[in-house]
């Protein structure tokens, strides 16, 4: 880091001897285009920002004060929202449910995708350019297309309406994803610390979770932060799979639609809460996530 | 990279993968290719049809707009979130508290489910109680997403833009954060101006992680369900049914298991060709690319 401190100030030292504009000038150039870069983002925040504010005002408000006048934040502010969801066990099983199901895809994917992206980054085999190409088109296989078949699969051994069975039925985009991701980080660790390690006495499975793992921490932290969001998201399979036991939360909100007209009070409540867990995951990777977005191919 | 070792025990780490994968894709797969050359009247009736389903999923018209639909509908969304998501990272902050906090807002809309984000822009765009529809009818605007096509048309590609943009945007900003110092420096030196910049500097750096960016949205615009299913549920008309919808609802609503197989292996097949040809430009790219550290 302080090498490169010492070369700005340098570049700035070169800036002002061969610049003709007065430093002055310059400064006040820049002062300039950093405020305008701030007001651009600024509000492109505020923009991004706003259908989730208007959804966090309307889950502190009761029904009568959404419906009866437009207001732009709560007049009475209320909780009753949340505490309906919280105290009725149909409304939060829902998070429990999804919640249980990303957990174990997670899982199951890491177990099995570390061992298989080190593979593709080490080593050439019998038609691993193939085996790597057919993994990335499941990535692209619509969720439509599977919808009826593992419908049938899972109803067939037993598995629907189980959290296994979301867990699994998402492996199908989540596992190619954390292959390709962790592929890329991967094969830029240098060979050399492999074979180092084995000169050094150290066995695959201990050299593996010991050095290795370590080494790519970052990859794996954006891997968990890509499987979390995509399994997490995802309804369209969760709900084929799934009928009471192991529904997730986005499909009971579909509840708040009664025959008295919709509770839009409960349904923004419950909408926020699924905003919860996402903010939490992002705080906790916030300082891999920079450099990891780019899966390792930068 | 060129230095890997041929070795097929190499299958032996791969092969629990593959086992899982092979669970979770080839079997409902082939259970899709069974349907498809099939007319199936119940469990133990059904007989072989060859390819009538596909030449009668290829020649129907509603499908066939559905894909027009489709595809403007994909084309658009990059052609707007690709430029705007590059914009966006180039005026990120780059360290400090303010970074991680841009960080974390930028992020957000990425990690609300699908059908929430129907439900918020259904919300939102709402002419009683949703900020937009009624700021829209405030000043004048004759704004309904129910009754009017190029609302609906309108709304949806601003949800997506909203939804989807970050993800363009983190992807180009850490593009931009392994573009090393001395770059700049060396541009200082030259006085090279700010589009030179970025068009000799930061734009070539940001090739790889753009294809990334491009295919990755491409994919996921082109299997868009649930957000335009809660927010317009396809309407009005079928103004706004996309390929997924029309396909969930000829699978699930009505059954059709014949026609709705032929047509899964059809939108497969497209997605496919489309991925093989980015997948192709990645592994040429790769194969220029002179290996660096720092992932």
């Amino acid at each position: 880091m302080s090498y490169q401190i010492e070369n700005t100030q340098q570049g700035e030292k070169y800036n002002t001897i061969f610049s003709k504009v007065p430093a002055a000038t310059r400064r006040k150039r820049n002062t300039r285009s950093r405020l305008r870069k701030r007001l651009l983002l600024g509000t492109y925040i505020v923009l991004l920002m706003l259908p989730i504010y208007w959804l966090l005002n309307m889950s502190l408000q009761t029904n009568s004060e959404i419906l009866g006048s437009m207001t732009l934040w709560p007049k009475n502010l209320t909780f009753d929202n949340y505490i309906g969801i919280f105290s009725n066990p149909s409304w939060y099983m829902g998070y429990v449910n999804s919640i249980t199901y990303v957990l174990m895809n997670m899982l199951i994917t890491m177990l099995v995708a570390l061992p298989a992206a080190y593979a593709f980054s080490r080593y050439k085999f019998i038609g691993d350019k193939h085996l790597f190409f057919w993994l990335l088109t499941n990535l692209m296989a619509p969720p439509a297309v599977f919808l009826l078949p593992y419908f049938q699969l899972y109803y067939s051994v037993g598995l629907f309406d189980t959290h296994i069975a979301v867990a699994l039925a998402h492996c199908l985009f989540n596992i190619p994803l954390a292959i390709w991701i962790l592929e890329g980080f991967m094969s830029s660790v240098p060979k050399e610390i492999d074979e180092t390690a084995y000169i050094d006495g150290y066995s695959f499975p201990k050299f593996f979770v010991k050095i290795f793992i370590p080494m790519i921490s970052s990859g794996i932290g954006v891997v968990l932060f890509f499987l979390f969001m995509f399994s997490w998201v995802e309804l369209l399979l969760a709900r084929t799979l799934t009928s009471t036991d192991a529904q997730p939360i986005g499909m009971i909100m579909t509840r708040t639609s009664t025959a008295s007209g919709i509770d839009w009070g409960t349904l923004a409540a419950a909408g926020m809460l699924t905003i919860v867990p996402g903010i939490l995951v992002v705080y906790f990777v916030r300082n891999h996530i920079a450099k990891g977005f780019a899966l390792g191919r930068t | 990279m060129n230095n890997k070792v041929y070795n097929n025990r190499a299958w032996l780490l791969v092969l629990p993968m593959l086992v899982l994968v092979a669970f979770s894709a080839i079997i409902p797969l082939m259970t899709v290719v069974n349907y498809s050359v099939q007319d199936v009247l119940g469990p133990h009736a059904s007989f072989f049809t060859g390819t009538e389903w596909f030449r009668t999923m290829l020649n129907d018209p509603a499908l066939q707009t559905a894909f027009g639909r489709q595809i403007l509908f994909s084309l658009t969304i990059l052609a707007i979130q690709i430029p705007l998501g590059i914009g966006i990272a180039l005026i990120m902050p780059k360290q400090g508290w303010q970074a991680s906090a841009v960080l974390i807002l930028i992020t957000l809309p990425l990690l609300i489910p699908w059908n929430v984000v129907g439900s918020i822009w259904q919300i939102f765009t709402r002419g009683d109680i949703g900020l937009m529809g009624w700021s829209l009818r405030e000043i004048g605007i004759e704004y309904n997403i129910t009754r009017n096509a190029g609302d609906a048309w309108f709304t949806i590609i601003l949800m997506d833009v909203w939804h989807w943009t970050p993800l363009v945007a983190m992807l180009c900003y850490s593009g931009l954060r392994s573009i090393p110092e001395a770059y700049y420096q060396a541009a200082r030196i030259d006085r090279a101006s700010k589009w030179a910049v970025f068009r000799y500097i930061q734009l070539p750096k940001l090739t790889n992680v753009l294809v990334i960016a491009v295919l990755l949205r491409f994919m996921h615009s082109f299997m868009i369900y649930a957000e335009p299913f809660v927010l317009t549920g396809g309407g009005p008309g079928s103004s706004t049914t996309f390929l997924s919808q029309s396909l969930a609802t000829m699978a699930i609503g009505q059954q059709d298991l014949g026609p709705s197989a032929a047509f899964s292996i059809i939108y497969f097949l497209v997605i496919l060709l489309v991925s093989w040809v980015f997948y192709t430009t990645i592994m040429h790219m790769q194969k220029d690319k002179t290996p660096q550290g720092g992932a």
